[in-house]
């Protein structure tokens, strides 16, 4: 099956809306409606083909059935499928069966988020863990507090060394156009903010802002007449083991483990084929956990494998080429932001942050408190 | 047994424990695992042979943090349980920003505990 699911479609339109802090009165709706006027004008391929609707937010449950009302789709398939962070990455593997099995044809993956015009609260329609709400941790950064504490304890991980992925982010956001924080940062500065749950301050965590992310999908033989170069779905991979920190079996390895090797498996790829890496950093523990699940270092070796500027402009490994998370943007949720960028680099449009040469891309998301893990590898033509 | 209808809820059943001054888990009669949070169907096998039984409320710190907010600081940690179960709770005691990984704790589970109430605190050993 993953044979006949590699590279068979490809993304083909990829946009976002206004970023950052939008207008007063917008709403999320508006921000994915706008993002996806905007990847169906990308693509040249009118809103009104659409067949396959994707979408997930905290904002609204039904959200494939809200956003296909608003934009006038109607759809004959539909998926709501939330995973928090990781819907779109899921969603793109779920775009891509359904375009596989002609259940749709043209596929659009939308997401919008008014985070910070709502007052920076993280919007969360999932039930609370009783077990766990009692003791009063402020979701979701004191699970990813807890991780980055375990991961210090079990290998030596150090606070400069987590430091190092949000100074890199930075380093990357002041290469890129929208970016919301392009202020310099050093280590120092991250180890000086104000810590929010140890051993995690507020340069530790991403952004929040407002937002909208959108692609479209198609099979590869359509996308080969298109307007942009057709970016190949190589490879997709899902997985989950737990919803609750307290539940998670290990918190320094993720289902990261077994979407990467699904991703892999079906692309026929190695990590050292790989040239750029969008990985969700809604923490900069995140990182270094997920360079060591997809198989990018040894277990236990991504604090000193992030250090030192490799995953920095320049650097070997390119890693969140916008600015990520922590200081592109982050509306909510960031998965389809990963999307847009990874296209963008196989493109060769990512201007100043462009990496020469990129033929293929390694997307990965998360979604709530390091559970749900999507893992994608996205190519150029030249990778089919 | 699945014909039969649930007559205690978990939650219930937990927070009752608690309030007679005991820590409870569950523990599968099928595989022998502990199972928390408390529930009606064993994530290890898929049984509903779920049986309560008292914790020592002897366990070790898994990972903590200290959570910063306006109106105080305080600990948020994982928990292993000496009995085979991991939970989250808050450790309470002298220098509790200082609660490290590894350490030995113990439930403090008075009459009258809720779960909001419940805390650990490090044993003298430790």
């Amino acid at each position: 099956m993953s044979g006949q699911l590699r590279g068979f479609a490809s993304i083909v339109g990829a946009a976002e809306s206004d970023i950052g802090r939008v207008a007063e009165g917008l709403t999320s709706l508006d921000l994915a409606g706008k993002a996806a006027r905007r990847a169906a004008e990308d693509a040249g391929i009118p809103l009104h083909e659409v067949d396959g609707v994707f979408s997930a937010t905290s904002h609204y449950a039904m959200s494939a059935l809200e956003l296909s009302e608003y934009l006038g789709i109607r759809p004959r398939y539909s998926d709501s499928n939330n995973l928090g962070g990781a819907s779109f990455v899921s969603q793109l593997l779920h775009a891509i069966s359904a375009i596989r099995n002609g259940l749709c044809e043209v596929a659009l993956i939308a997401y919008g988020s008014t985070q910070l015009s709502d007052g920076g609260k993280l919007v969360t329609a999932s039930a609370p863990n009783l077990y766990e709400t009692a003791y009063r941790p402020r979701y979701p950064v004191t699970m990813y507090a807890l991780a980055a504490a375990r991961h210090m304890h079990e290998f030596g991980t150090t606070r400069e060394q987590l430091a190092a992925v949000a100074v890199a982010a930075r380093e990357w956001a002041r290469l890129t156009p929208g970016a919301f924080k392009t202020d310099p940062l050093t280590i120092e500065d991250v180890l000086a903010s104000r810590m929010v749950s140890d051993p995690l301050t507020v340069a530790d965590c991403c952004l929040v802002t407002d937002g909208g992310g959108a692609i479209i999908v198609t099979t590869t033989e359509r996308a080969r007449g298109l307007r942009q170069p057709p970016v190949p779905v190589l490879g997709v991979g899902e997985a989950h083991w737990h919803r609750s920190i307290s539940q998670m079996p290990s918190l320094t390895r993720t289902a990261a483990v077994d979407s990467g090797a699904r991703a892999f498996t079906m692309a026929g790829l190695r990590p050292a084929e790989v040239d750029v890496l969008e990985l969700y950093d809604a923490f900069t523990i995140n990182v270094p956990l997920f360079l060591e699940d997809l198989g990018f270092c040894a277990k236990g070796e991504g604090g000193p494998f992030v250090a030192d500027g490799r995953i920095a402009p320049g650097g070997s490994l390119p890693v969140n080429t916008n600015g990520g998370g922590l200081s592109y943007t982050h509306p909510g949720m960031y998965g389809i932001f990963l999307l847009v960028e990874a296209t963008r680099q196989l493109r060769g449009a990512a201007g100043a942050r462009q990496i020469e040469g990129a033929e293929v891309a390694l997307v990965h998301a998360n979604g709530a408190v390091l559970s749900a893990q999507a893992t994608a590898l996205l190519g150029t033509a030249a990778t089919l | 047994m699945s014909e039969q209808r649930i007559a205690v809820s978990p939650a219930t059943a937990y927070a009752e424990g608690l309030a007679e001054g005991r820590l409870r888990y569950q523990r599968c009669e099928d595989c022998g695992q502990a199972v928390f949070y408390p529930r009606v169907v064993c994530p290890h096998c898929g049984s509903e042979a779920l049986a309560w039984h008292d914790s020592a409320g002897l366990g070790t710190v898994y990972s903590t943090t200290t959570t910063r907010s306006r109106s105080g600081d305080y600990n948020v940690a994982l928990i292993d349980l000496d009995e085979g179960f991991r939970m989250m709770c808050t450790v309470r005691d002298e220098h509790d920003e200082e609660v490290r990984i590894g350490e030995r704790v113990e439930a403090v589970v008075p009459a009258g505990t809720t779960a909001e109430s419940l805390f650990f605190r490090r044993t003298a050993a430790s």
